[in-house]
């Protein structure tokens, strides 16, 4: 009964849908066609995921048809045969051309990326459509270093206060610290005592907590409607995973080098060895670069993607323009809202309990039992 | 893959590990480490307090023990003591018993032999007497009779005659 109901409020709702957007698609006067529709949100989302060179909060269409972007700028720093500063809000939005030092520069608008031009300021494009203009290195203070520093200050305020409130409180935690400390708690005893073992995971609990704190963070910015990416740009992932690839292999036991060059160790004699490690080694030393780069494309893919499709189905209301499918873009995309938090959450936790794991790996002083557990677990 | 390179930004990369490796340190020093002291601290402080909990528990049960074990060896003492009163009493009585018994035989036998002597002196003196009287009345009656020849004459002939049916 409730089902059949069910179906034909599914079926209400679909018609209407139909029908209205019948409505919508008469023609008015400077209307945008559904087509038109769909790639400006399509050109949105992509920007919007994008690192820029300056902090825009929204951007609106005055009544005179010109685009208005509201933010405020931040500084552009390149090197091209000596360094260049100056504020991006002197590029305006890539229709002003920058004269600083005896070079000019101007931004892609395709890319967002700054590139060297001549003093008329002309990109060329090959056929493909990418700029053939030489680009310099860009150490800008982008819209993602400028979030990079306000959640690295954010989380040092929280966790140095937390720290002394310690002092304060008679050893209790106090104010914001009450939530974090459970967490804090939690990484310690279900993320790095469990994958490296109660002797040595004290020294790898910096990192498994920053990386944590950081990532979820940036992660939870990142659902704010202020356009930032910052985990889900693959610089960013990959100087994570890198950090984790070195802090792995510096800490590296002998019994890890071991595994990995020597996996059966005294199994069989060397000559019944050789051919197996033949492709046994190259395998592990392989493994040590997949490991981290596993991580890096994880996070980045999590993240770029839950972007792509949260974009697109707030996008979705912007497309219909009628109540039924906007209600609808509207009820899905909070849906995926709410997903997107809890993904927030789990990707953070993903990338800290895996780097755990490998360290856990590296620090492992001879059981090879639970080695290789842990290994096809992972795998 | 092109596109992801594409993506890549040297600068981002260069902010992103500067950033996060102060970062990193900075909290590590001032954050990470005296959390997890603290809380390792509080955790050991918690443990050592139920410990001693425990413990005290422990010692109270066997200081409960003690005194059980104090209180049964004084019940017993004192049980023992009581038996050995008791035992000395009866044996004191017992004793003293004994001793009058014999103090009194030994006064029965003194009193008897005194008696007994009282008695044969008082036999002897009364013999004495007996004999003193009876002498006193042979002289009375020999003087008496004696005084006349020819009574005189028929004693002597009187004893004679016992002398010779003799």
């Amino acid at each position: 009964m409730q089902g059949k109901r069910l179906i034909h409020l599914l079926f209400g709702i679909a018609f209407l849908t139909a029908s209205f957007s019948a409505y919508a698609s008469d023609p008015k006067k400077g209307a945008l066609t559904p087509q038109d529709r769909k790639t400006e949100v399509s050109a949105y989302v992509k920007h919007h995921n994008l690192d820029t060179h300056d902090f825009g909060l929204f951007s609106y269409t005055g009544a005179d048809g010109a685009h208005h972007q509201i933010g405020f700028p931040l500084p552009v720093i390149l090197w091209a045969d000596g360094l260049h500063v100056f504020s991006s809000g002197a590029l305006h939005h890539g229709e002003s051309v920058v004269a600083s030092g005896d070079k000019y520069f101007a931004l892609d608008t395709h890319s967002y990326k700054i590139y060297e031009t001549d003093a008329s300021g002309v990109l060329n494009y090959d056929a493909d459509h990418h700029v053939t203009n030489v680009a310099p290195l860009d150490f800008s203070i982008t819209k993602s270093v400028f979030m990079i520093m306000l959640v690295s200050v954010m989380l040092f305020m929280i966790f140095m206060g937390l720290a002394k409130s310690y002092a304060k409180n008679q050893s209790l935690p106090s104010g914001v610290g009450r939530f974090f400390e459970p967490i804090v708690l939690y990484i310690r005893d279900d993320i790095a005592i469990p994958n490296i073992g109660p002797e040595k995971y004290q020294r790898y609990m910096p990192y498994l907590l920053t990386v944590f704190f950081f990532i979820w963070f940036l992660n939870l910015f990142g659902l704010t409607p202020l356009g930032i990416n910052v985990t889900g740009n693959i610089a960013i992932t990959t100087a994570l995973a890198v950090i984790t690839f070195l802090i792995t292999n510096f800490t590296g036991t002998k019994d890890y080098w071991k595994h990995i060059f020597d996996p059966l160790g005294h199994a069989m004699p060397w000559v019944a060895k050789l051919p197996i490690y033949i492709i046994l080694v190259p395998i592990e030393v392989l493994g040590i670069f997949i490991k981290p780069f596993s991580l890096l494309i994880r996070l980045y893919a999590n993240m770029q993607a839950g972007h792509i499709v949260l974009g697109s189905l707030i996008g979705l209301i912007y497309v219909f323009q009628n109540w039924l499918g906007g209600t609808l873009a509207f009820g899905l995309s909070f849906a995926i809202s709410l997903i997107e938090l809890l993904v927030a959450l789990l990707q953070a936790y993903i990338f800290t309990m895996l780097s755990a794991l490998y360290f856990g790996f590296a620090s492992e002083t001879h059981d090879h039992a639970v080695e290789h557990d842990g290994e096809v677990q992972h795998l | 893959m092109e596109k992801l390179i594409g993506e890549f930004s040297v600068g981002l990369f260069f902010w992103q590990t500067l950033l996060f490796v102060t970062l990193l340190f900075l909290l590590k020093k001032y954050a990470w480490k005296p959390i997890l002291d603290a809380v390792n601290e509080r955790e050991e402080g918690i443990k050592k307090a139920l410990e001693s909990a425990e413990q005290a528990k422990e010692e109270m049960a066997n200081m409960n023990a003690d005194n059980e074990k104090l209180l049964k060896e004084a019940r017993a003492e004192r049980d023992a003591m009581l038996k050995e009163a008791r035992e000395i009493k009866s044996k004191l009585i017992g004793d003293a018993k004994d001793e009058a018994k014999v103090e009194a035989d030994k006064l029965m036998t003194q009193a008897q032999a005194a008696i007994e002597s009282e008695k044969k002196a008082a036999i002897a003196e009364i013999k004495e007497q007996v004999a003193s009287l009876s002498l006193d009345i042979a002289e009375k009656v020999i003087k008496e009779a004696l005084s006349k020849d020819d009574q005189q004459q028929k004693l002597v002939k009187n004893l004679l005659d016992d002398t010779t049916l003799n």
